[in-house]
């Protein structure tokens, strides 16, 4: 008895109907080429290997996943055209598109699935080897159009492992036997999908070409894509304007150029297509260093943050100030927990209750170098807290010095952001759960926050079969998260794409930009 | 022994020991720059789990096998000195390429850039001192001098985006970035066309700042020399002005102007990193700055090696070039 059958002909359907209406309306032209920015230059293409965004966004016209997401994140085919799942949640069976061709010719079939899953990512990506560590009891190939994923214990998110920089699906005729970290077609990438690696000037831009043999028939439209390397921000606005590029994806320029640039006429803009990431913004509290210890302080802390402010004047009106840990449009997200308005003298009643002494500690906050937005966050968060009587210092860091600090939980306060990947089991429960209390990743349970309820809560939620039972688990767990004041969480995050009018059936699903460009045209 | 082939011996004498000096400099600054690195925090491996956006201390251990980072010290710098000495200078694992490769990708656009800048910056320097010199006093004297102290105090990026600003948006005679036109397929004479076309804006932006300060050396340099006996004994012989400063004023002026010629060719290679972030030239200077964000050590090494053998090479050239500019000047003496 399956529990979910999808068919390739509904869901197609579905996406044809999610596209603009203008699209809709119009015959796509074919030709043509695509001028976009990646910033910074990704070191390689390989999305198995990196899984960094300038990565994704370029790799992802070359690689491919099973599945794809939609912007209300429901699972979509891409490289598997439907899939099952078994009753008891256990097993997960996957057909496979037909006529599936690797870049260098050789078909592309479910040994090569059950390769990436079972030994490539396995060893070299940390995400996907957590999963399969603790879920898959195996991967097989009974034909090969079908891959069989059978779990140890049932798993709710499972489904959204599929996405691009979770799986992306890996030649195993090139890499099998060999240190993938040198293989050389790390260089020259082999992928499935619709552009092919034509050039790379380092530097410079990488330029992709159209896949002749693609698997879906009659695309993609485009026949080049240029992927620019810009490194000052202020040139990759100028880049736009004057029509060099015909896309600024969301970081490409600082929020003040973005009011700008959407203000300009034939100029298009969205914050879709970031819906499977939905990144939050939190100022994390290391609860082995004291006052953070106790929770009328961290209360205090969420009192005395403006978020609304921080929204607009700080992020220029781009977010939407978070109420807990789930992002809005992330799954099971509730507004139904305790809320802490702005309110100084209600910051200053907890600190008292608290029995802290704010004067006798000096705080280090890290911030993000990320640019002048996140310098501005920091001085404003450091201003506040300075009302309520700390000594607040700064410490200024660069990306490296942010890891090793955060990785090694060497920080008082320290602004993070990070994916939520659509379930929050796969991307909100490690911030809390304590058996990720663990060094050597800025991106796991780096406050240190211990409380059985929630691990318990998480748990069940993760191993539920039963929907409703799932959001039940999940409601509770974000009032209690909330109530504890776990981080203190800021905004999330909204991205903003920026393009010409010309560029058509850009943004289609919600991993956006990442998402194979083969249904994109340019109007003549 | 004739007299020329002493001078000779000592010539090539003087050479060896310097190249014995310049081998052992350089040895040096590997080994110093190897070990300031480490006390950088961060390394490749935690920045590549933090890139991965999950880790544990098993992956940790894995990535730091690979690049070497779980020998000890010692061992980690004997193995990269013992790969400099046969002309190895490492593996990116973050590019996943040699680091000899990805350097020498990079390394020709920054001598384009940086050695059109030089030649730019002197000879418009030293043509503006002279004529500053010339006119001591007067109305060019002081626009000359005005101009030069504003580029000389004006920071680069600033001029660089006003240049921009004001050369590629308002009038949209210059492109704003980019070393060639991407796309446009271009080979042949047109395509070094397009190359010189993108070279202007960044080399007059790197030059100017370094036009300053020649056109002030030369300048104070010219004006020291003109007031000397032998100038005035010439001028006395009634030798024409424009062959005075020609002929003696300026080539006795020049010493210090190619001393500072020197030390800015020493930072050919290095010494471009803002000018070609803000017109995205694809140099040496923007593989370094990528390189320490990432904490990618063998190819930090790398630039830093070449950086440090490019200073060496040139007050090497510069030293045995002096004997040339001023013949009173005993090399080895």
């Amino acid at each position: 008895m399956l529990q979910r059958i999808r068919s390739a002909c509904a869901v197609a359907m579905a996406v044809a109907l999610s596209v603009t209406p203008l699209s809709a309306q119009e015959t796509p032209q074919p030709g043509g080429a695509l001028n976009m920015i990646v910033q910074p230059e990704p070191p390689i293409l390989m999305v198995g290997l990196n899984t960094q965004g300038p990565t994704l966004y370029a790799g992802g016209q070359i690689y491919q996943s099973l599945l794809t997401y939609g912007k209300d994140l429901e699972p979509l085919p891409l490289l598997a055209k439907s899939w099952d799942v078994s009753e008891d949640g256990l097993t997960y069976t996957f057909t496979l598109q037909d006529n599936v061709k690797w870049h260098d010719g050789q078909p592309m079939t479910a040994d090569d699935v059950v390769f990436t899953g079972d030994k490539f990512l396995r060893e070299a990506h940390p995400r996907w080897r957590l999963i399969a560590n603790t879920y898959v009891e195996s991967i097989t190939a009974p034909d090969p159009q079908t891959v069989v994923f059978k779990l140890s214990k049932p798993f709710s998110a499972f489904i959204y492992s599929f996405e691009l920089s979770s799986f992306p699906i890996i030649p195993k005729h090139i890499y099998e036997g060999t240190d993938y970290r040198t293989n050389p077609a790390n260089q020259n990438p082999i992928g499935t999908g619709p552009f092919m690696l034509k050039e790379w000037k380092r530097g410079q831009y990488i330029h992709l070409v159209k896949n002749p043999d693609y698997w879906k028939p009659g695309l993609p439209y485009l026949d080049e894509l240029y992927f620019r390397v810009i490194p000052d921000s202020a040139s990759r606005a100028i880049a736009f304007e004057q029509g060099t590029v015909d896309i600024l994806r969301g970081g490409d320029v600082e929020g003040f150029e973005v009011r700008r640039l959407t203000g300009m006429p034939d100029v298009e803009n969205s914050v879709e297509g970031w819906e499977m990431y939905s990144p939050v913004v939190f100022l994390e509290m290391n609860l082995k260093t004291p006052p953070f210890e106790k929770k009328e302080v961290r209360q205090a802390v969420m009192h005395v943050l403006d978020r609304n402010f921080i929204v607009q004047t700080i992020m220029f009106g781009i977010g939407q100030p978070a109420d807990g840990p789930f992002a809005a449009t992330t799954k099971y997200h509730t507004d139904d927990v305790p809320q802490y308005p702005y309110d100084i003298e209600k910051a200053k009643e907890l600190i008292a209750a608290s029995g802290v002494n704010p004067g006798d500690y000096t705080i280090r906050l890290m911030g993000l170098p990320y640019g002048s937005q996140w310098d501005r966050l920091a001085e404003y968060v450091k201003q506040q807290l300075e009302q309520l009587g700390f000594n607040i210092t700064i410490q200024a860091v660069d990306p490296g010095g942010w890891s090793q600090a955060m990785s090694d939980f060497n920080f008082d306060l320290a602004f993070n952001f990070t994916y939520q990947y659509g379930d929050p089991a796969q991307g909100v429960a490690r911030h809390y759960l304590s058996s990720n209390i663990v060094k050597g990743t800025p991106y796991g349970n780096n406050v240190s926050y211990e409380n059985p309820a929630v691990d318990q809560l998480f748990a069940e939620a993760a191993s539920s079969t039963d929907p409703d039972e799932v959001a039940a688990k999940y409601a509770e767990v974000q009032q209690i998260l909330v109530d504890d004041v776990a981080m203190a969480w800021l905004f999330d995050m909204q991205n903003v794409t920026l393009w010409r009018p010309k560029v058509r059936n850009l943004i289609r699903t919600g991993i956006g930009l990442n998402e194979s460009m083969d249904e994109v045209w340019i109007s003549k | 022994m004739p007299e020329g082939d002493g001078r000779n011996m000592k010539s090539l004498d003087f050479i060896l020991r310097r190249l014995a000096k310049a081998f052992f400099v350089v040895i040096g600054v590997v080994i110093l720059n190897f070990l300031l690195i480490q006390l950088a925090p961060g390394d490749p491996a935690a920045v590549m789990a933090g890139d991965a956006g999950a880790g544990d201390a098993e992956y940790l251990a894995q990535l730091r096998a690979q690049f070497g980072l779980d020998k000890p010290l010692p061992v980690q710098l004997w193995n990269y000195l013992s790969g400099v000495l046969t002309g190895d200078l490492g593996y990116s694992y973050r590019n996943q390429l040699p680091v000899l490769d990805l350097i020498m990708d990079r390394l020709p656009a920054t001598l384009l850039l940086t050695g059109c800048a030089l030649v730019f910056s002197l000879v418009f320097g030293i043509l503006f001192g002279v004529i500053a010199a010339w006119r001591r006093g007067g109305v060019l004297d002081s626009t000359i001098m005005f101009g030069a102290l504003l580029f000389y105090a004006t920071p680069l990026f600033w001029t660089a985006l006003m240049a921009v600003l004001l050369f590629s948006i308002k009038l949209g005679w210059l492109p704003p970035f980019d070393m060639e036109t991407i796309g446009a397929n271009l080979t042949g004479w047109a395509r070094v066309k397009d190359i010189a076309w993108h070279l202007v804006l960044p080399v007059v932006t790197l030059g100017l700042f370094f036009t300053a300060i020649y056109t002030r050396l030369t300048r104070a340099s010219m004006l020291e020399v003109m007031g000397q006996d032998f100038i005035k004994t010439a001028r006395a012989k009634g030798v024409p002005k424009g062959r005075i400063i020609r002929r003696h004023a300026l080539r006795n002026a020049f010493l210090p102007i190619f001393t500072f010629a020197s030390l800015q060719a020493g930072q050919l290679v290095g010494g471009a990193v803002l000018t070609e972030t803000v017109f995205a030239w694809p140099g040496i200077g923007r593989l370094m700055f990528d390189a320490l964000l990432s904490r990618d050590y063998p190819v930090l090494l790398g630039v830093f090696l070449i950086t440090a053998a490019m200073v060496v090479l040139v007050n090497l050239i510069a030293d045995l070039l002096y004997r040339f500019v001023d013949p009173r000047i005993e090399q080895g003496a």
